[in-house]
């Protein structure tokens, strides 16, 4: 007989990894015991069947447990031990984290629709395989007393199941039932049937407050949007399962996974319909002049009342208007999991479960003005006065917010365009450990850093750093993390802007600062999650971001080594005339691009309609106030301007989105692009623009630019002996370029390194600057 | 103009001209001093350099400029203005007839202005060393008893008034120097507020800060006083008087007016129940007609000045560092 001592570390509290070993030593006839300690899990385990007790501990691990390693040591047997016990948790050093919050579990969903069960249609119930974690969880230890139920002392039945081994409720915090949990303030049925009414109702969810309202009723959408003063910014679908998403969207085997696994992001689906494109090639009239004096007209095409809608896929074109694709979540409260179970008829057992559902949701963001979501009932009732008919809270607390992850599959696995809910607080491994580090990202879809040893905990999505409240989130969110990981950084790294307020933040905390240039943090991002150590050449497509030279960089070729990198090329410079005013305004970079090509004498006739063309023309071909840049962001709004595919932005990346909902194949042109000097020339590919339609440019620009950028980056490749390259930056959230790009290089025997763990926009800067920082504290 | 030995020549007629153009008692006795018994009360003194290009410009030049601005820096001390001095640094070449219409200007806003050059100084650079004239000024003013605003003395509850539309200089500045033409001229608002302020201290004697938002603008001003003040601020976009003309040149070059300087505009904060008489005072005067209370001052330990936008958001107008950088990625 043999006895194993075990070490297992990961995320392996909190999610039931305990009663799993004592089920699991149960049923192989093993002894031993198990604790929780500040490292992970101890046990020890002693019997014949130690090898098939270890294969199933890798196997079948509980679906929240994350097993990063498990450290195994033969120890002299105990011939008279009997049984297997769980011991008391031992205090020591914190390692180990807490859990990202998980949808509804099958075993939870039997019991939600079990007309016998004690927690039938009980909106809170959960187990420790499913359920609220990191936004219920003030600090370590993850105990009960450290969550938002601490004020719930636990009934006699949910205490027995708590202290159960054998229950999945073992040791579950966030348990509860309908005689000790939490209450929601209204019925299911007044719920649906607000919703039902064309009303707009603010949901209560894990991180934070929607915004709901019933996805067929043109006029409810209509309204959220101006309600919201959401400019045409798509809104997420919310429906019952996939047979529900397969009538609007199409997936693959990948995006279904990804749609139905236990984070459930919003994942952005190909639409079965196209949506209405403009077919003109007439610039579209500016919609939302500079900052918005204009609400964006809608299409009233599409909507259908409700009796139509049982047979029909169509949904308002206001949910995403123009877009090519839907961002679709399924349901992963039981809340949502009720609402469509109330708008079915109530059926019993969990068959429905699999059956498309009529009913499809509407759900965004409450977040009014830009400011980060709203989590308290209070706060709510304040914030969303005027925006929401009905408000819909309950009496758990949500401690930390965590918006809804957004991701895509790109060039066939998942990629991140936001990362939060169901994500939050998993480490990213780093190539090296190291001493712990924060950073503070950038300007934009902000999100801060902290390292601990070689883990990497990125935050959930913070938001644009212009107005106090998201300013406030960002103070509170790398507080949350100092206290849930018990970690203290020893400096702080920042971009090298040095208006961004997470710059200030940075040199406020009286730590050593460190400044990380922004598209070097945006490779080094790729490099860290992607585990490259060594030096290695990236391409940095992105918008802007302040380079050493004081200038607008944006389209990088870099070699980075290290803590250190070198500008081996960039895009040719653009004018941006006005600055920041031309990334909201396409055409502006449209007339940049024909004075590049010497036809600065056109910009009045053809951007008359857009606005003060003239003007425009006066300040790129005098500099005024027009600084050059070599942003790949930009020369996309310069391709969408002369196409006439969005002359004005409604809100930020609309332009080139709508671009890429135009490719069915891209197409390269030759003799497209120049290199000279490491510089890549995309003039001639523009300048033939002039001459195409909208879908056969928007092709042509895709194929052409990946084309180029492969054809710019192969000889520093092949002159260094590198057969991988590291993508980021915010161009890299396009899909086709994305695809074309890693399809480009591969074709060359080259690997092309995307980001997967991080967005490859600014919400993955704080990651790739704490990476340099870490490597800086190791020289 | 040259110096050396033609610059004699040159120096005696520059001295003549200033001599005619600015004359009064004190700058008439030709002395290298003015020599003046000393005012009862507390007294003002301020000193500021004048560079601009162009030096001439819609609704004013580098002359009237040196007056204003030295003139407003005493008023915005709630105090009289009583005399300047002034130094010119010319360079050589600079014609004789601009640099005559740039004097006759600044005599003429001191006379505007009620306050005399008592004493000054040219010197004359060589050609390249300059560009064709910078002038500073000194000014000396005196403060009525009672009266003693100042940039730390801003509370939370406090009002915050403007005296006119913001950024009207640095447009016509930045329009003239560029050869940009909008539809229509916008003239730099160049003026001496201490008549304004005048009666809005007879109003309200107690007006906590007053201070002119010249170089950075608005944004840049109330953010030294919040900093100063430990104090923060929320203001409403909607309500800062702005001309069209002005936001539209805003809009074409990509500046937030908020950050565009201007030559004869102040910003007053006062308790919130002086608000309504030191807004009728300033109004009352023709250059606080457009006056308007913007906002108020709030507790905030991060000292940010703040602003509802029109569209219900809340942002951030920050300070800068150097220029407007773009900032989206
Ligand atoms: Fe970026
Ligand atoms: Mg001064
Ligand atoms: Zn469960
Ligand atoms: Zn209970």
């Amino acid at each position: 007989m043999k006895r194993l001592r075990l070490r297992v570390r990961g995320q392996v509290q909190g999610v039931g990894f305990r009663p799993f070993l004592h089920g699991l030593a149960h049923r192989l006839a093993l002894t031993g015991w198990v604790l929780n300690d500040g490292a992970g899990v101890l046990a020890e385990v002693q019997g014949d069947a130690l090898e098939r007790f270890l294969a199933a501990l890798a196997e079948d691990a509980p679906p929240l447990a994350r097993i990063d390693a498990i450290e195994t040591d033969a120890i002299p047997a105990q011939p008279d031990e009997t049984g297997f016990a769980i011991l008391a948790s031992q205090r020591g050093a914190v390692t180990t984290g807490i859990a990202p919050d998980a949808a509804v579990c099958p075993a939870c969903l039997a019991e939600l629709f079990d007309p016998a069960d004690r927690r039938y249609r009980y909106p809170f119930l959960n187990c420790t395989h499913c359920g609220p974690r990191f936004t219920i969880t003030r600090a370590l230890p993850y105990d009960r007393p450290q969550t938002a139920m601490a004020g719930f002392p636990l009934c006699p039945d949910c205490a027995a199941e708590y202290a159960d081994p054998a229950d999945r409720r073992f040791h579950a915090q966030p348990t509860a039932c309908p005689s000790c949990g939490p209450r929601l303030s209204h019925s299911i049925a007044e719920v649906l049937a607000a919703l039902r009414g064309g009303r707009i109702v603010a949901i209560k969810g894990l991180g934070g407050f929607h915004l709901a309202c019933d996805a067929f009723d043109a006029a409810a959408v209509e309204r959220l949007r101006a309600r919201k003063q959401r400019n045409g910014k798509p809104f997420a679908l919310m429906v019952a399962n996939v047979a529900s998403a397969e009538r609007f969207v199409e997936m693959e085997a990948a995006e279904r996974a990804l749609l139905e696994g236990v984070a459930r992001p919003v994942v952005l689906l190909r639409r079965r319909e196209a949506p209405t494109l403009p077919a003109s090639r007439a610039p579209s009239l500016p919609r939302f002049a500079g900052e918005g004096l204009e609400s964006p007209p809608l299409r009233s095409g599409g909507g259908l009342g409700r009796g139509q809608a049982s047979s029909s896929s169509t949904l308002p074109d206001a949910i995403a208007p123009g877009l090519a694709w839907l961002g679709v979540m399924l349901p992963y409260t039981p809340i949502h999991h009720l609402l469509f179970h109330e708008a079915t008829g109530r059926p019993d057992g969990t068959a429905w479960l699999e059956r498309p559902q009529d009913l499809a949701l509407v759900m965004t963001s409450a977040n009014p003005g830009g400011e980060p979501l709203a989590i308290g009932n209070d706060e709510a009732r304040r914030r969303l006065e005027g925006i929401a008919d009905l408000i819909v809270d309950h009496d758990r607390d949500i401690l930390i917010r965590a918006d809804d992850s957004v991701m895509r599959v790109v060039a066939g696995a998942p990629a991140f365009l936001r990362r939060g809910r169901g994500h939050v607080p998993t480490p990213i491994r780093l190539p090296r450990s190291g001493p712990p580090v924060l950073a503070v990202g950038g300007h934009q879809k902000a999100t801060v850093c902290l390292t601990r040893g070689d883990e990497a905990f990125l935050s959930q999505h913070i938001g644009d750093l212009d107005n106090a409240a998201t300013l406030e989130f960002l103070e509170e969110s790398v507080a949350h993390l100092r206290r849930i990981l018990a970690v203290e950084p020893v400096a702080v790294a920042h971009d090298l802007h040095p208006d961004f307020q997470s710059t200030r933040f940075a040199e406020s905390l009286g730590l050593p600062t460190l400044p990380v240039q922004h598209h070097h943090a945006h490779i080094a991002a790729v490099l860290a999650e992607q585990g490259e150590g060594g030096p290695a050449l990236g391409l940095a497509l992105d918008g802007f971001g302040l380079g050493p030279d004081g200038g607008s960089w944006g389209g990088e070729m870099l070699l980075v080594e290290g803590v250190g990198f070198t500008r081996l090329g960039h895009l040719a410079p653009l004018a941006q005339p006005g600055g920041d005013v031309a990334a909201r305004q396409p055409w502006r970079m449209a007339a940049a691009a024909l004075a590049r090509m010497g036809r600065g004498a056109e910009i009045a006739g053809r951007f008359a309609a857009c606005g003060p063309a003239d003007g425009v023309r006066r300040m790129i071909e005098a500099g005024i106030n027009a600084p050059p840049t070599s942003s790949c962001g930009r020369w996309f709004d310069a391709a969408c301007g002369i196409l006439g595919v969005r002359a004005v932005a409604g809100f930020e990346g609309e332009a080139p989105m709508a671009l890429e909902s135009l490719v069915r194949r891209p197409t390269v042109l030759e003799g497209g692009w120049r290199i000279d000097g490491g510089v890549l020339d995309l003039t001639p590919l523009l300048e033939s623009l002039l001459q195409i339609n909208a879908q056969e440019g928007a092709e042509r620009f895709h194929g052409t630019l990946a084309a180029a950028l492969v054809a710019w980056a192969m000889p520093e490749l092949a002159a260094r002996g590198l057969d991988r390259v590291a993508l980021s930056g915010g161009c890299l959230m396009n899909a086709v370029l994305a695809e074309a790009l890693s399809a480009g290089f591969a074709a060359r025997g080259v690997t092309a390194l995307l980001p997967r763990r991080a967005p490859a926009n600014d919400g993955g800067l704080s990651l790739g600057q704490a990476w340099v920082a870490v490597q800086s504290l190791l020289q | 103009m040259s110096h050396g030995s033609g610059g004699k020549a040159m120096a005696q007629l520059v001295r003549e001209l200033f001599a005619a153009a600015f004359a009064n008692p004190l700058l008439d006795q030709g002395n290298d001093q003015a020599a003046f018994d000393p005012p009862a009360g507390r007294m003002v003194v301020t000193t500021d350099g004048f560079v601009v290009s162009p030096l001439f410009f819609p609704g004013g030049d580098i002359g009237s400029l040196a007056v204003h601005g030295t003139v407003n820096d005493v008023a915005m001390a709630g105090a009289v203005p009583l005399y300047l001095t002034a130094g010119f640094i010319l360079e050589e070449g600079f014609p004789l007839a601009d640099l005559k219409r740039l004097v006759e200007s600044m005599a003429h806003a001191a006379r505007e202005a009620g306050v005399s050059i008592v004493t000054g100084d040219t010197k004359v650079v060589e050609r390249g060393k300059g560009d064709g004239v910078f002038i500073t000024t000194t000014g000396i003013g005196v403060v009525p008893p009672g009266v003693a605003p100042s940039g730390e003395r801003a509370r939370p509850g406090d009002a915050i008034l403007v005296s006119g539309t913001m950024g009207d200089h640095g447009v016509a500045i930045m329009s003239t120097r560029e050869n940009l033409s909008f539809e229509t001229d916008i003239r730099s608002d160049s003026a001496a507020l201490h008549g304004l302020v005048a009666g809005m201290v007879a109003a309200v004697p107690d007006v906590h800060v007053l201070r002119d938002p010249t170089r950075g603008g608005l944004a840049t001003t109330l953010n030294e006083i919040a900093h100063q003040s430990g104090v923060g601020m929320l203001l409403r976009e909607a309500a800062i008087p702005l001309k069209a003309e002005v936001a539209a040149a805003c809009e074409l070059l990509g500046l937030d007016p908020l950050y565009v300087a201007n030559e004869g505009k102040l910003i007053a904060i006062c308790a919130a129940e002086d608000a309504e008489p030191l807004l009728a005072a300033m109004r009352a005067h023709p250059l606080g007609a457009e006056a308007a209370f913007i906002g108020t001052v709030v507790e905030d330990s991060h000292r940010f000045v703040q602003m509802e936008t029109r569209f219900g958001g809340k942002r951030i107008v920050d300070w800068l560092s150097g220029e407007q950088l773009p900032r989206i990625c």
